[in-house]
């Protein structure tokens, strides 16, 4: 089977692949692209360390197929940053030590993202139930919960 | 495997039922990918129907409201006209895996993924719900709940896809809740789930109750003895009372990891009993 045309927009730019009806967004992003920050954990939509924003959604990169961003919108972990300038939430997740391992923080840091852009002024609850979809085995949460509440109220200006 | 986006009804039917090899339909595909990468399915085509307007589009004409079947439970839980006339259905689309699953995940997909616990399911029988199905012989239409015949089973033929639901107009003093019970508040499998449809009249008489259970049976099943038990009745204590027995008196569960024979049956009484609370007090607020 001859491999497929695609052509979306992966954080801002146009950006063209051949990839197989098999394979997912993230394998697409990862062998195709390069772009090795979506980390795929468990591959079934449980851990999100996979998450990625389509046209505006949070979805999880391993859940959706690379033919499928035909037209589409991608964001990822790499566009967070605006070069040297570290997104609020890196710096927040750096200074409440928010990670150890590392490999649920891409995830977390696109997820909080989407939460802050929908709700600037969220509850620790809403935080909670906005994450749910994504596991740290390490962090025990609380301290990726209030790096993100300490960003919020940073980029609300208080 | 082939992937296919046709952008037209036919476009999908004549892909589905081209005489080829069996397709599989992709529409949020929170199910299928899981499936396709476990090896459960291996299908030589996948027939992706989100590019297809008519399965995108929430539309409300003369108090009748139609979701697409690729509509996601974020793009649902996002819409007041929905959420205002089918509030049930829409909580129980919103309590559907994490964020990243809402950003993606269907009502047909939930209810063609043929689980027993799936959880829109129970909500779309007791709103009375209607799958507008395309195939090869034109568009049929069929309740909900004559989707599933068992897990993982579906009546539909071949070339046959559901392109939407169609629910019926919303009289006044009418509404409808679901809830579902698991040991945990988020990210979870059904143990039992009730859907719960009522209308009243103006002297807070129920009319018309729609009960359906889900996690409970091989099938989502509607109870019609639930429903029966409440017409005639302000939904009393009594009348909720023989409506939860006559709940729990349909179940035909399994023992599961999750949940026993007899835990199912009892919680499937007390969940039902909750929801029809829900909804009454909601027909009410909405005089």
């Amino acid at each position: 089977m001859a491999k497929a045309h695609v052509t979306t927009t992966v954080n801002g730019d146009t950006v063209e692949f051949l990839c197989d009806a098999e394979q997912t967004l993230l394998d697409v992003l990862r062998d195709e692209l390069y772009l090795t920050g979506s980390k795929e954990g468990c591959a079934s939509g449980d851990c999100g360390a996979c998450s990625v924003i389509v046209d505006g959604r949070l979805v999880c990169a391993c859940l959706m197929l690379g033919v499928e961003a035909e037209g589409l919108a991608i964001e990822t972990i790499e566009g967070m940053a605006d070069g040297d300038q570290l997104h609020p939430l890196q710096t927040k997740f750096l200074e409440h030590a928010a990670l150890q391992c590392g490999v649920c923080t891409p995830g977390f840091l696109v997820a909080a993202k989407s939460l802050l852009e929908r709700n600037p002024d969220p509850t620790e609850i809403e935080v909670r139930y906005w994450l749910a979809g994504n596991l740290c085995r390490c962090t025990g949460y609380d301290k990726i919960v209030r790096a993100v509440l300490d960003t919020a109220e940073e980029m609300r200006g208080g | 495997m082939r992937y296919e986006a046709p952008e037209s009804v036919e476009g999908a039917v004549a892909l589905l039922g081209g005489g080829g090899p069996r397709g599989r339909v992709l529409a949020g595909g929170t199910d299928l990918l899981v499936q396709l990468r476990a090896g459960v399915v291996a299908p030589e085509l996948v027939v992706d129907i989100k590019r297809i307007a008519e399965t995108r589009e929430i539309r409300e004409a003369d108090g009748m409201l139609v979701i697409g079947a690729a509509v996601s439970g974020a793009e649902l839980g996002e819409h007041p006209v929905a959420k205002a006339l089918w509030p049930g259905v829409v909580e129980s689309a919103e309590l559907i895996g994490s964020t990243q699953i809402q950003g993606r995940a269907s009502l047909a997909g939930n209810l063609c993924n043929a689980s027993p616990a799936a959880d829109t399911v129970p909500a779309l029988v007791a709103a009375a719900a209607t799958c507008k199905i395309a195939g090869p012989d034109g568009v049929r239409r069929i309740p909900v709940e004559d989707v599933c015949t068992g897990p993982g089973q579906l009546s539909l033929g071949d070339g046959e896809f559901v392109v939407a639901f169609e629910f019926p107009k919303r009289p006044l003093r009418s509404a409808d809740a679901y809830l579902r019970f698991i040991p945990r508040t988020e990210m979870d499998i059904a143990v039992v789930g009730a859907g719960v449809n009522l209308t009243f009249d103006d002297g807070g008489r129920c009319v018309a109750a729609r009960v359906a259970l889900g996690a409970v049976a091989p099938t989502v099943i509607l109870v019609e003895e639930a429903g029966e038990a409440l017409v005639g009745t302000t939904c009393d204590a009594a009348a909720l009372q023989e409506m939860a027995a006559a709940a729990s008196a349909a179940c035909r569960p399994i023992d599961d990891k999750r949940g026993t024979v007899e835990y199912r049956t009892e919680v499937a009484g007390v969940l039902a009993t909750r929801a029809a609370g829900i909804a009454a007090q909601r027909a009410k607020g909405s005089q």
